[in-house]
């Protein structure tokens, strides 16, 4: 019974909560990060009701510069760029957050679990993992997508996802291997929980920003290869997202006729959103290792201690 | 010895699995894309050539285990078949002409912005919470969210179009035959600026990330801190005490770098129209030519490897625990 509490406890105290929430929002980098978050999300979120037109809608003038009537312009096609970002938003964070979704889960599953049981397990798994690592994954994804003609937005997810777990597994493992051990672990294992829930219940939780940090790279990669996937054509082109918009401006001459209207609002934004994941990052780094922690507190710690040390000598 | 025999077969188990990946994804594809695209030839190529193209995307009787067979045996002999898009131009010379391109801009970009951004990383690291170190990480966070081939359109557009500083294609000029001649040379970095440039703002952020989180960890040691108290120079502590040790775990990191720049370098090879291998691969892609994007795909797979394999062994070298075994690597 004792030992059923004390595995409580330590779950209590060591999943993410309040505190951690309240510190996280206290860096000042992370909170910028969630509002530019937020910022797209709500975009891509609120698409039909942000829009003048449709994105496909192709009668206008081609290639005029922002106006009242169109604030971003129009493309060399006549289609309003506007409405082609902001709907490009839905589809481009769609394929993200879905591909960093299906390769984390992957990550969790390859990565931990053998990593947990041990034996030979483990070692074919984590041999995997590293051939994996090795193997250069957006070419691999050109190769694969080559075959698959046009792929849509559902194909390039699960090949993105599918080729992007490795760099997480091997994190994940070598992050649950330190615990395997631990005393909690053992009082678990002695209470009578099963593997599987020891590692859902005690593991995960423990290393849930690890897990989280995992999502948001995971989620970075995925949008910046499908922004090149679809870039080269290799998706499906009729499909609206920043990175046909990219393909279509560049195959349009963008540039070359002056229109950087055409060009600039999706490439931005995939830099702004991918910069908001690694920003929001900071903040989960810090909470997990203090040692990053660059807050006026823990530099006056710092200094008094480096002070006390020279005292000392 | 047994470190290296072991790094060693990782490096072959490594190459089969890309070997074995580029036999098995045509043959499992739905819809079999390289039937569609033999049928697409007929009559456009000579049929022998159409046989064995054939045989090298699995349409034939055989079992699949001697199908397999002869393909590993095919492609260690470095037969990966005939290019359709330069027929009757063998993958192979496609490869030798365009791998020494993206091997001299991709090698250049990783070892410039590796060395570029650790220092960065000792900086900020050492200057602690001072303008560099809040202001260094956040720009390169941006810096390396940024789409490779809308930076290199931007670059292109500013420098090369409206600017006119750099050429705007081609790994050199039409008019100059390749040679060492100073002016050669000259006309070739002249065109790989942009492209390098490219990569190395790209890939920046992660070094001096890595390197700056290192090198605080280090900084706390107790080591370092003996070694502040012992008297030791700043310069001393900052370079051959902190950072030499904290520049361990981003040198296992450039193997993994090289991949993504090789992966980045299709991208820019693309907009630059820069000879390489990721140039020809988009190209291969585009033209559904099967043989020379399999040639390709390995060619990319192998040199990734043996990068890794060569840090690898640098790595032995410098830290010998890991000969030992007890970092506790596989």
């Amino acid at each position: 019974m004792s030992i059923q509490n004390d595995s409580k406890s330590n779950r209590l105290r060591t999943f993410p909560g309040v505190q951690a929430i309240r510190n996280f929002l206290k860096d000042t980098r992370a909170k910028t990060g969630i509002i530019i978050f937020t910022f797209f999300s709500l975009i891509a979120i609120l698409a039909p009701v942000l829009t003048p037109y449709n994105p496909n809608d192709n009668n206008f003038v081609p290639l005029t510069p922002p106006s009242l009537q169109h604030w971003l312009g129009t493309t060399g096609n006549g289609q309003d760029v506007f409405s082609q970002f902001v709907w490009g938003a839905r589809t481009s964070l769609s394929i993200g957050l879905l591909a960093g979704l299906i390769s984390t889960v992957l990550s969790v599953l390859i990565g931990m679990y053998p990593g947990y049981r041990g034996g030979w397990m483990d070692r074919i798994f984590d041999t995997i993992t590293n051939v994996f690592l090795v193997i250069p994954s957006l070419p691999l994804i050109i190769v694969i997508s080559s075959y698959v003609h046009s792929a849509g937005p559902w194909v390039i997810v699960f090949v993105i996802g599918l080729t992007g777990w490795a760099g997480g597994a091997r994190v994940l493992r070598a992050q649950t291997l330190t615990y395997r051990n631990r005393d909690f672990i053992s009082a678990a294992k002695l209470g009578g929980s099963s593997e599987l829930r020891i590692l859902v219940w005690e593991i995960v939780p423990n290393m849930l920003s690890l897990i989280i940090s995992n999502f948001m790279f995971g989620t970075l990669g995925a949008i910046l290869a499908e922004a090149g996937l679809e870039f080269l054509g290799l998706g499906n082109v009729s499909v609206v997202s920043w990175g046909t918009m990219l393909y279509w401006s560049d195959s349009g001459g963008a540039l070359l006729m002056g229109a950087w209207w055409w060009l600039l609002p999706e490439g931005l934004a995939i830099a702004l959103f991918g910069m908001s994941l690694a920003l929001m990052n900071f903040g989960i780094d810090q909470l997990t290792n203090p040692r990053l922690r660059s807050d006026s507190l823990n530099k006056k710690k710092a200094r008094i201690k480096r002070r006390e040390s020279n005292a000392n000598i | 010895m047994r470190y290296f025999a072991q790094r060693f077969g990782f490096f072959i188990l490594s190459l089969w699995a890309a070997i074995t990946i580029n036999f098995l994804l045509p043959r499992f594809m739905p819809g079999n894309p390289a039937e569609v695209m033999i049928t697409r030839y007929q009559g456009r190529l000579n049929p022998l050539v159409l046989h064995s193209l054939e045989l090298q995307f699995g349409i034939s009787h055989q079992p699949l285990w001697q199908q397999y067979v002869t393909y590993v045996q095919n492609m260690i002999h470095g037969q990966f078949g005939l290019s359709i898009t330069y027929y009757p131009v063998p993958v192979i010379s496609v490869i030798e002409n365009s791998l020494p391109w993206t091997l001299g801009l991709a090698g250049t970009a990783t070892v410039v912005s590796s060395i570029l951004g650790v220092l960065l990383g000792i900086f900020a690291a050492w200057k602690r919470g001072g303008m560099a170190d809040t202001l260094l990480p956040v720009v390169t966070t941006f810096t390396s969210a940024i789409p490779y081939q809308w930076l290199a359109l931007l670059l292109l557009y500013i420098f090369g179009f409206s600017l006119g500083w750099f050429p705007t294609a081609h790994s050199y000029s039409a008019t100059l035959s390749p040679s060492l001649h100073p002016a050669f040379i000259g006309n070739v970095l002249d065109h790989a600026i942009l492209p390098a440039t490219t990569m190395i703002v790209t890939a920046l952020g992660g070094w001096l990330l890595g390197m700056r989180n290192n090198m605080i960890h280090t900084l706390g040691e107790d080591y370092v801190v003996f070694a502040e108290a012992k008297g030791v120079t700043q310069k001393r502590l900052k370079y051959m005490y902190a950072a030499r040790n904290a520049m361990l775990p981003s040198l296992t990191g450039f193997g993994m770098a090289l991949g993504f720049v090789v992966g980045g370098s299709v991208l820019v090879e693309s907009v630059f129209s820069y000879p390489g291998i990721g140039y020809q691969l988009v190209t291969a892609v585009q033209n559904e030519d099967y043989p020379l994007m399999q040639g390709l795909f390995l060619i990319i797979a192998v040199s990734v490897l043996l990068a890794n394999f060569i840090v690898e062994m640098l790595y032995g070298k410098l830290d010998p625990r890991v000969k030992k075994g007890g970092a506790g690597r596989s």
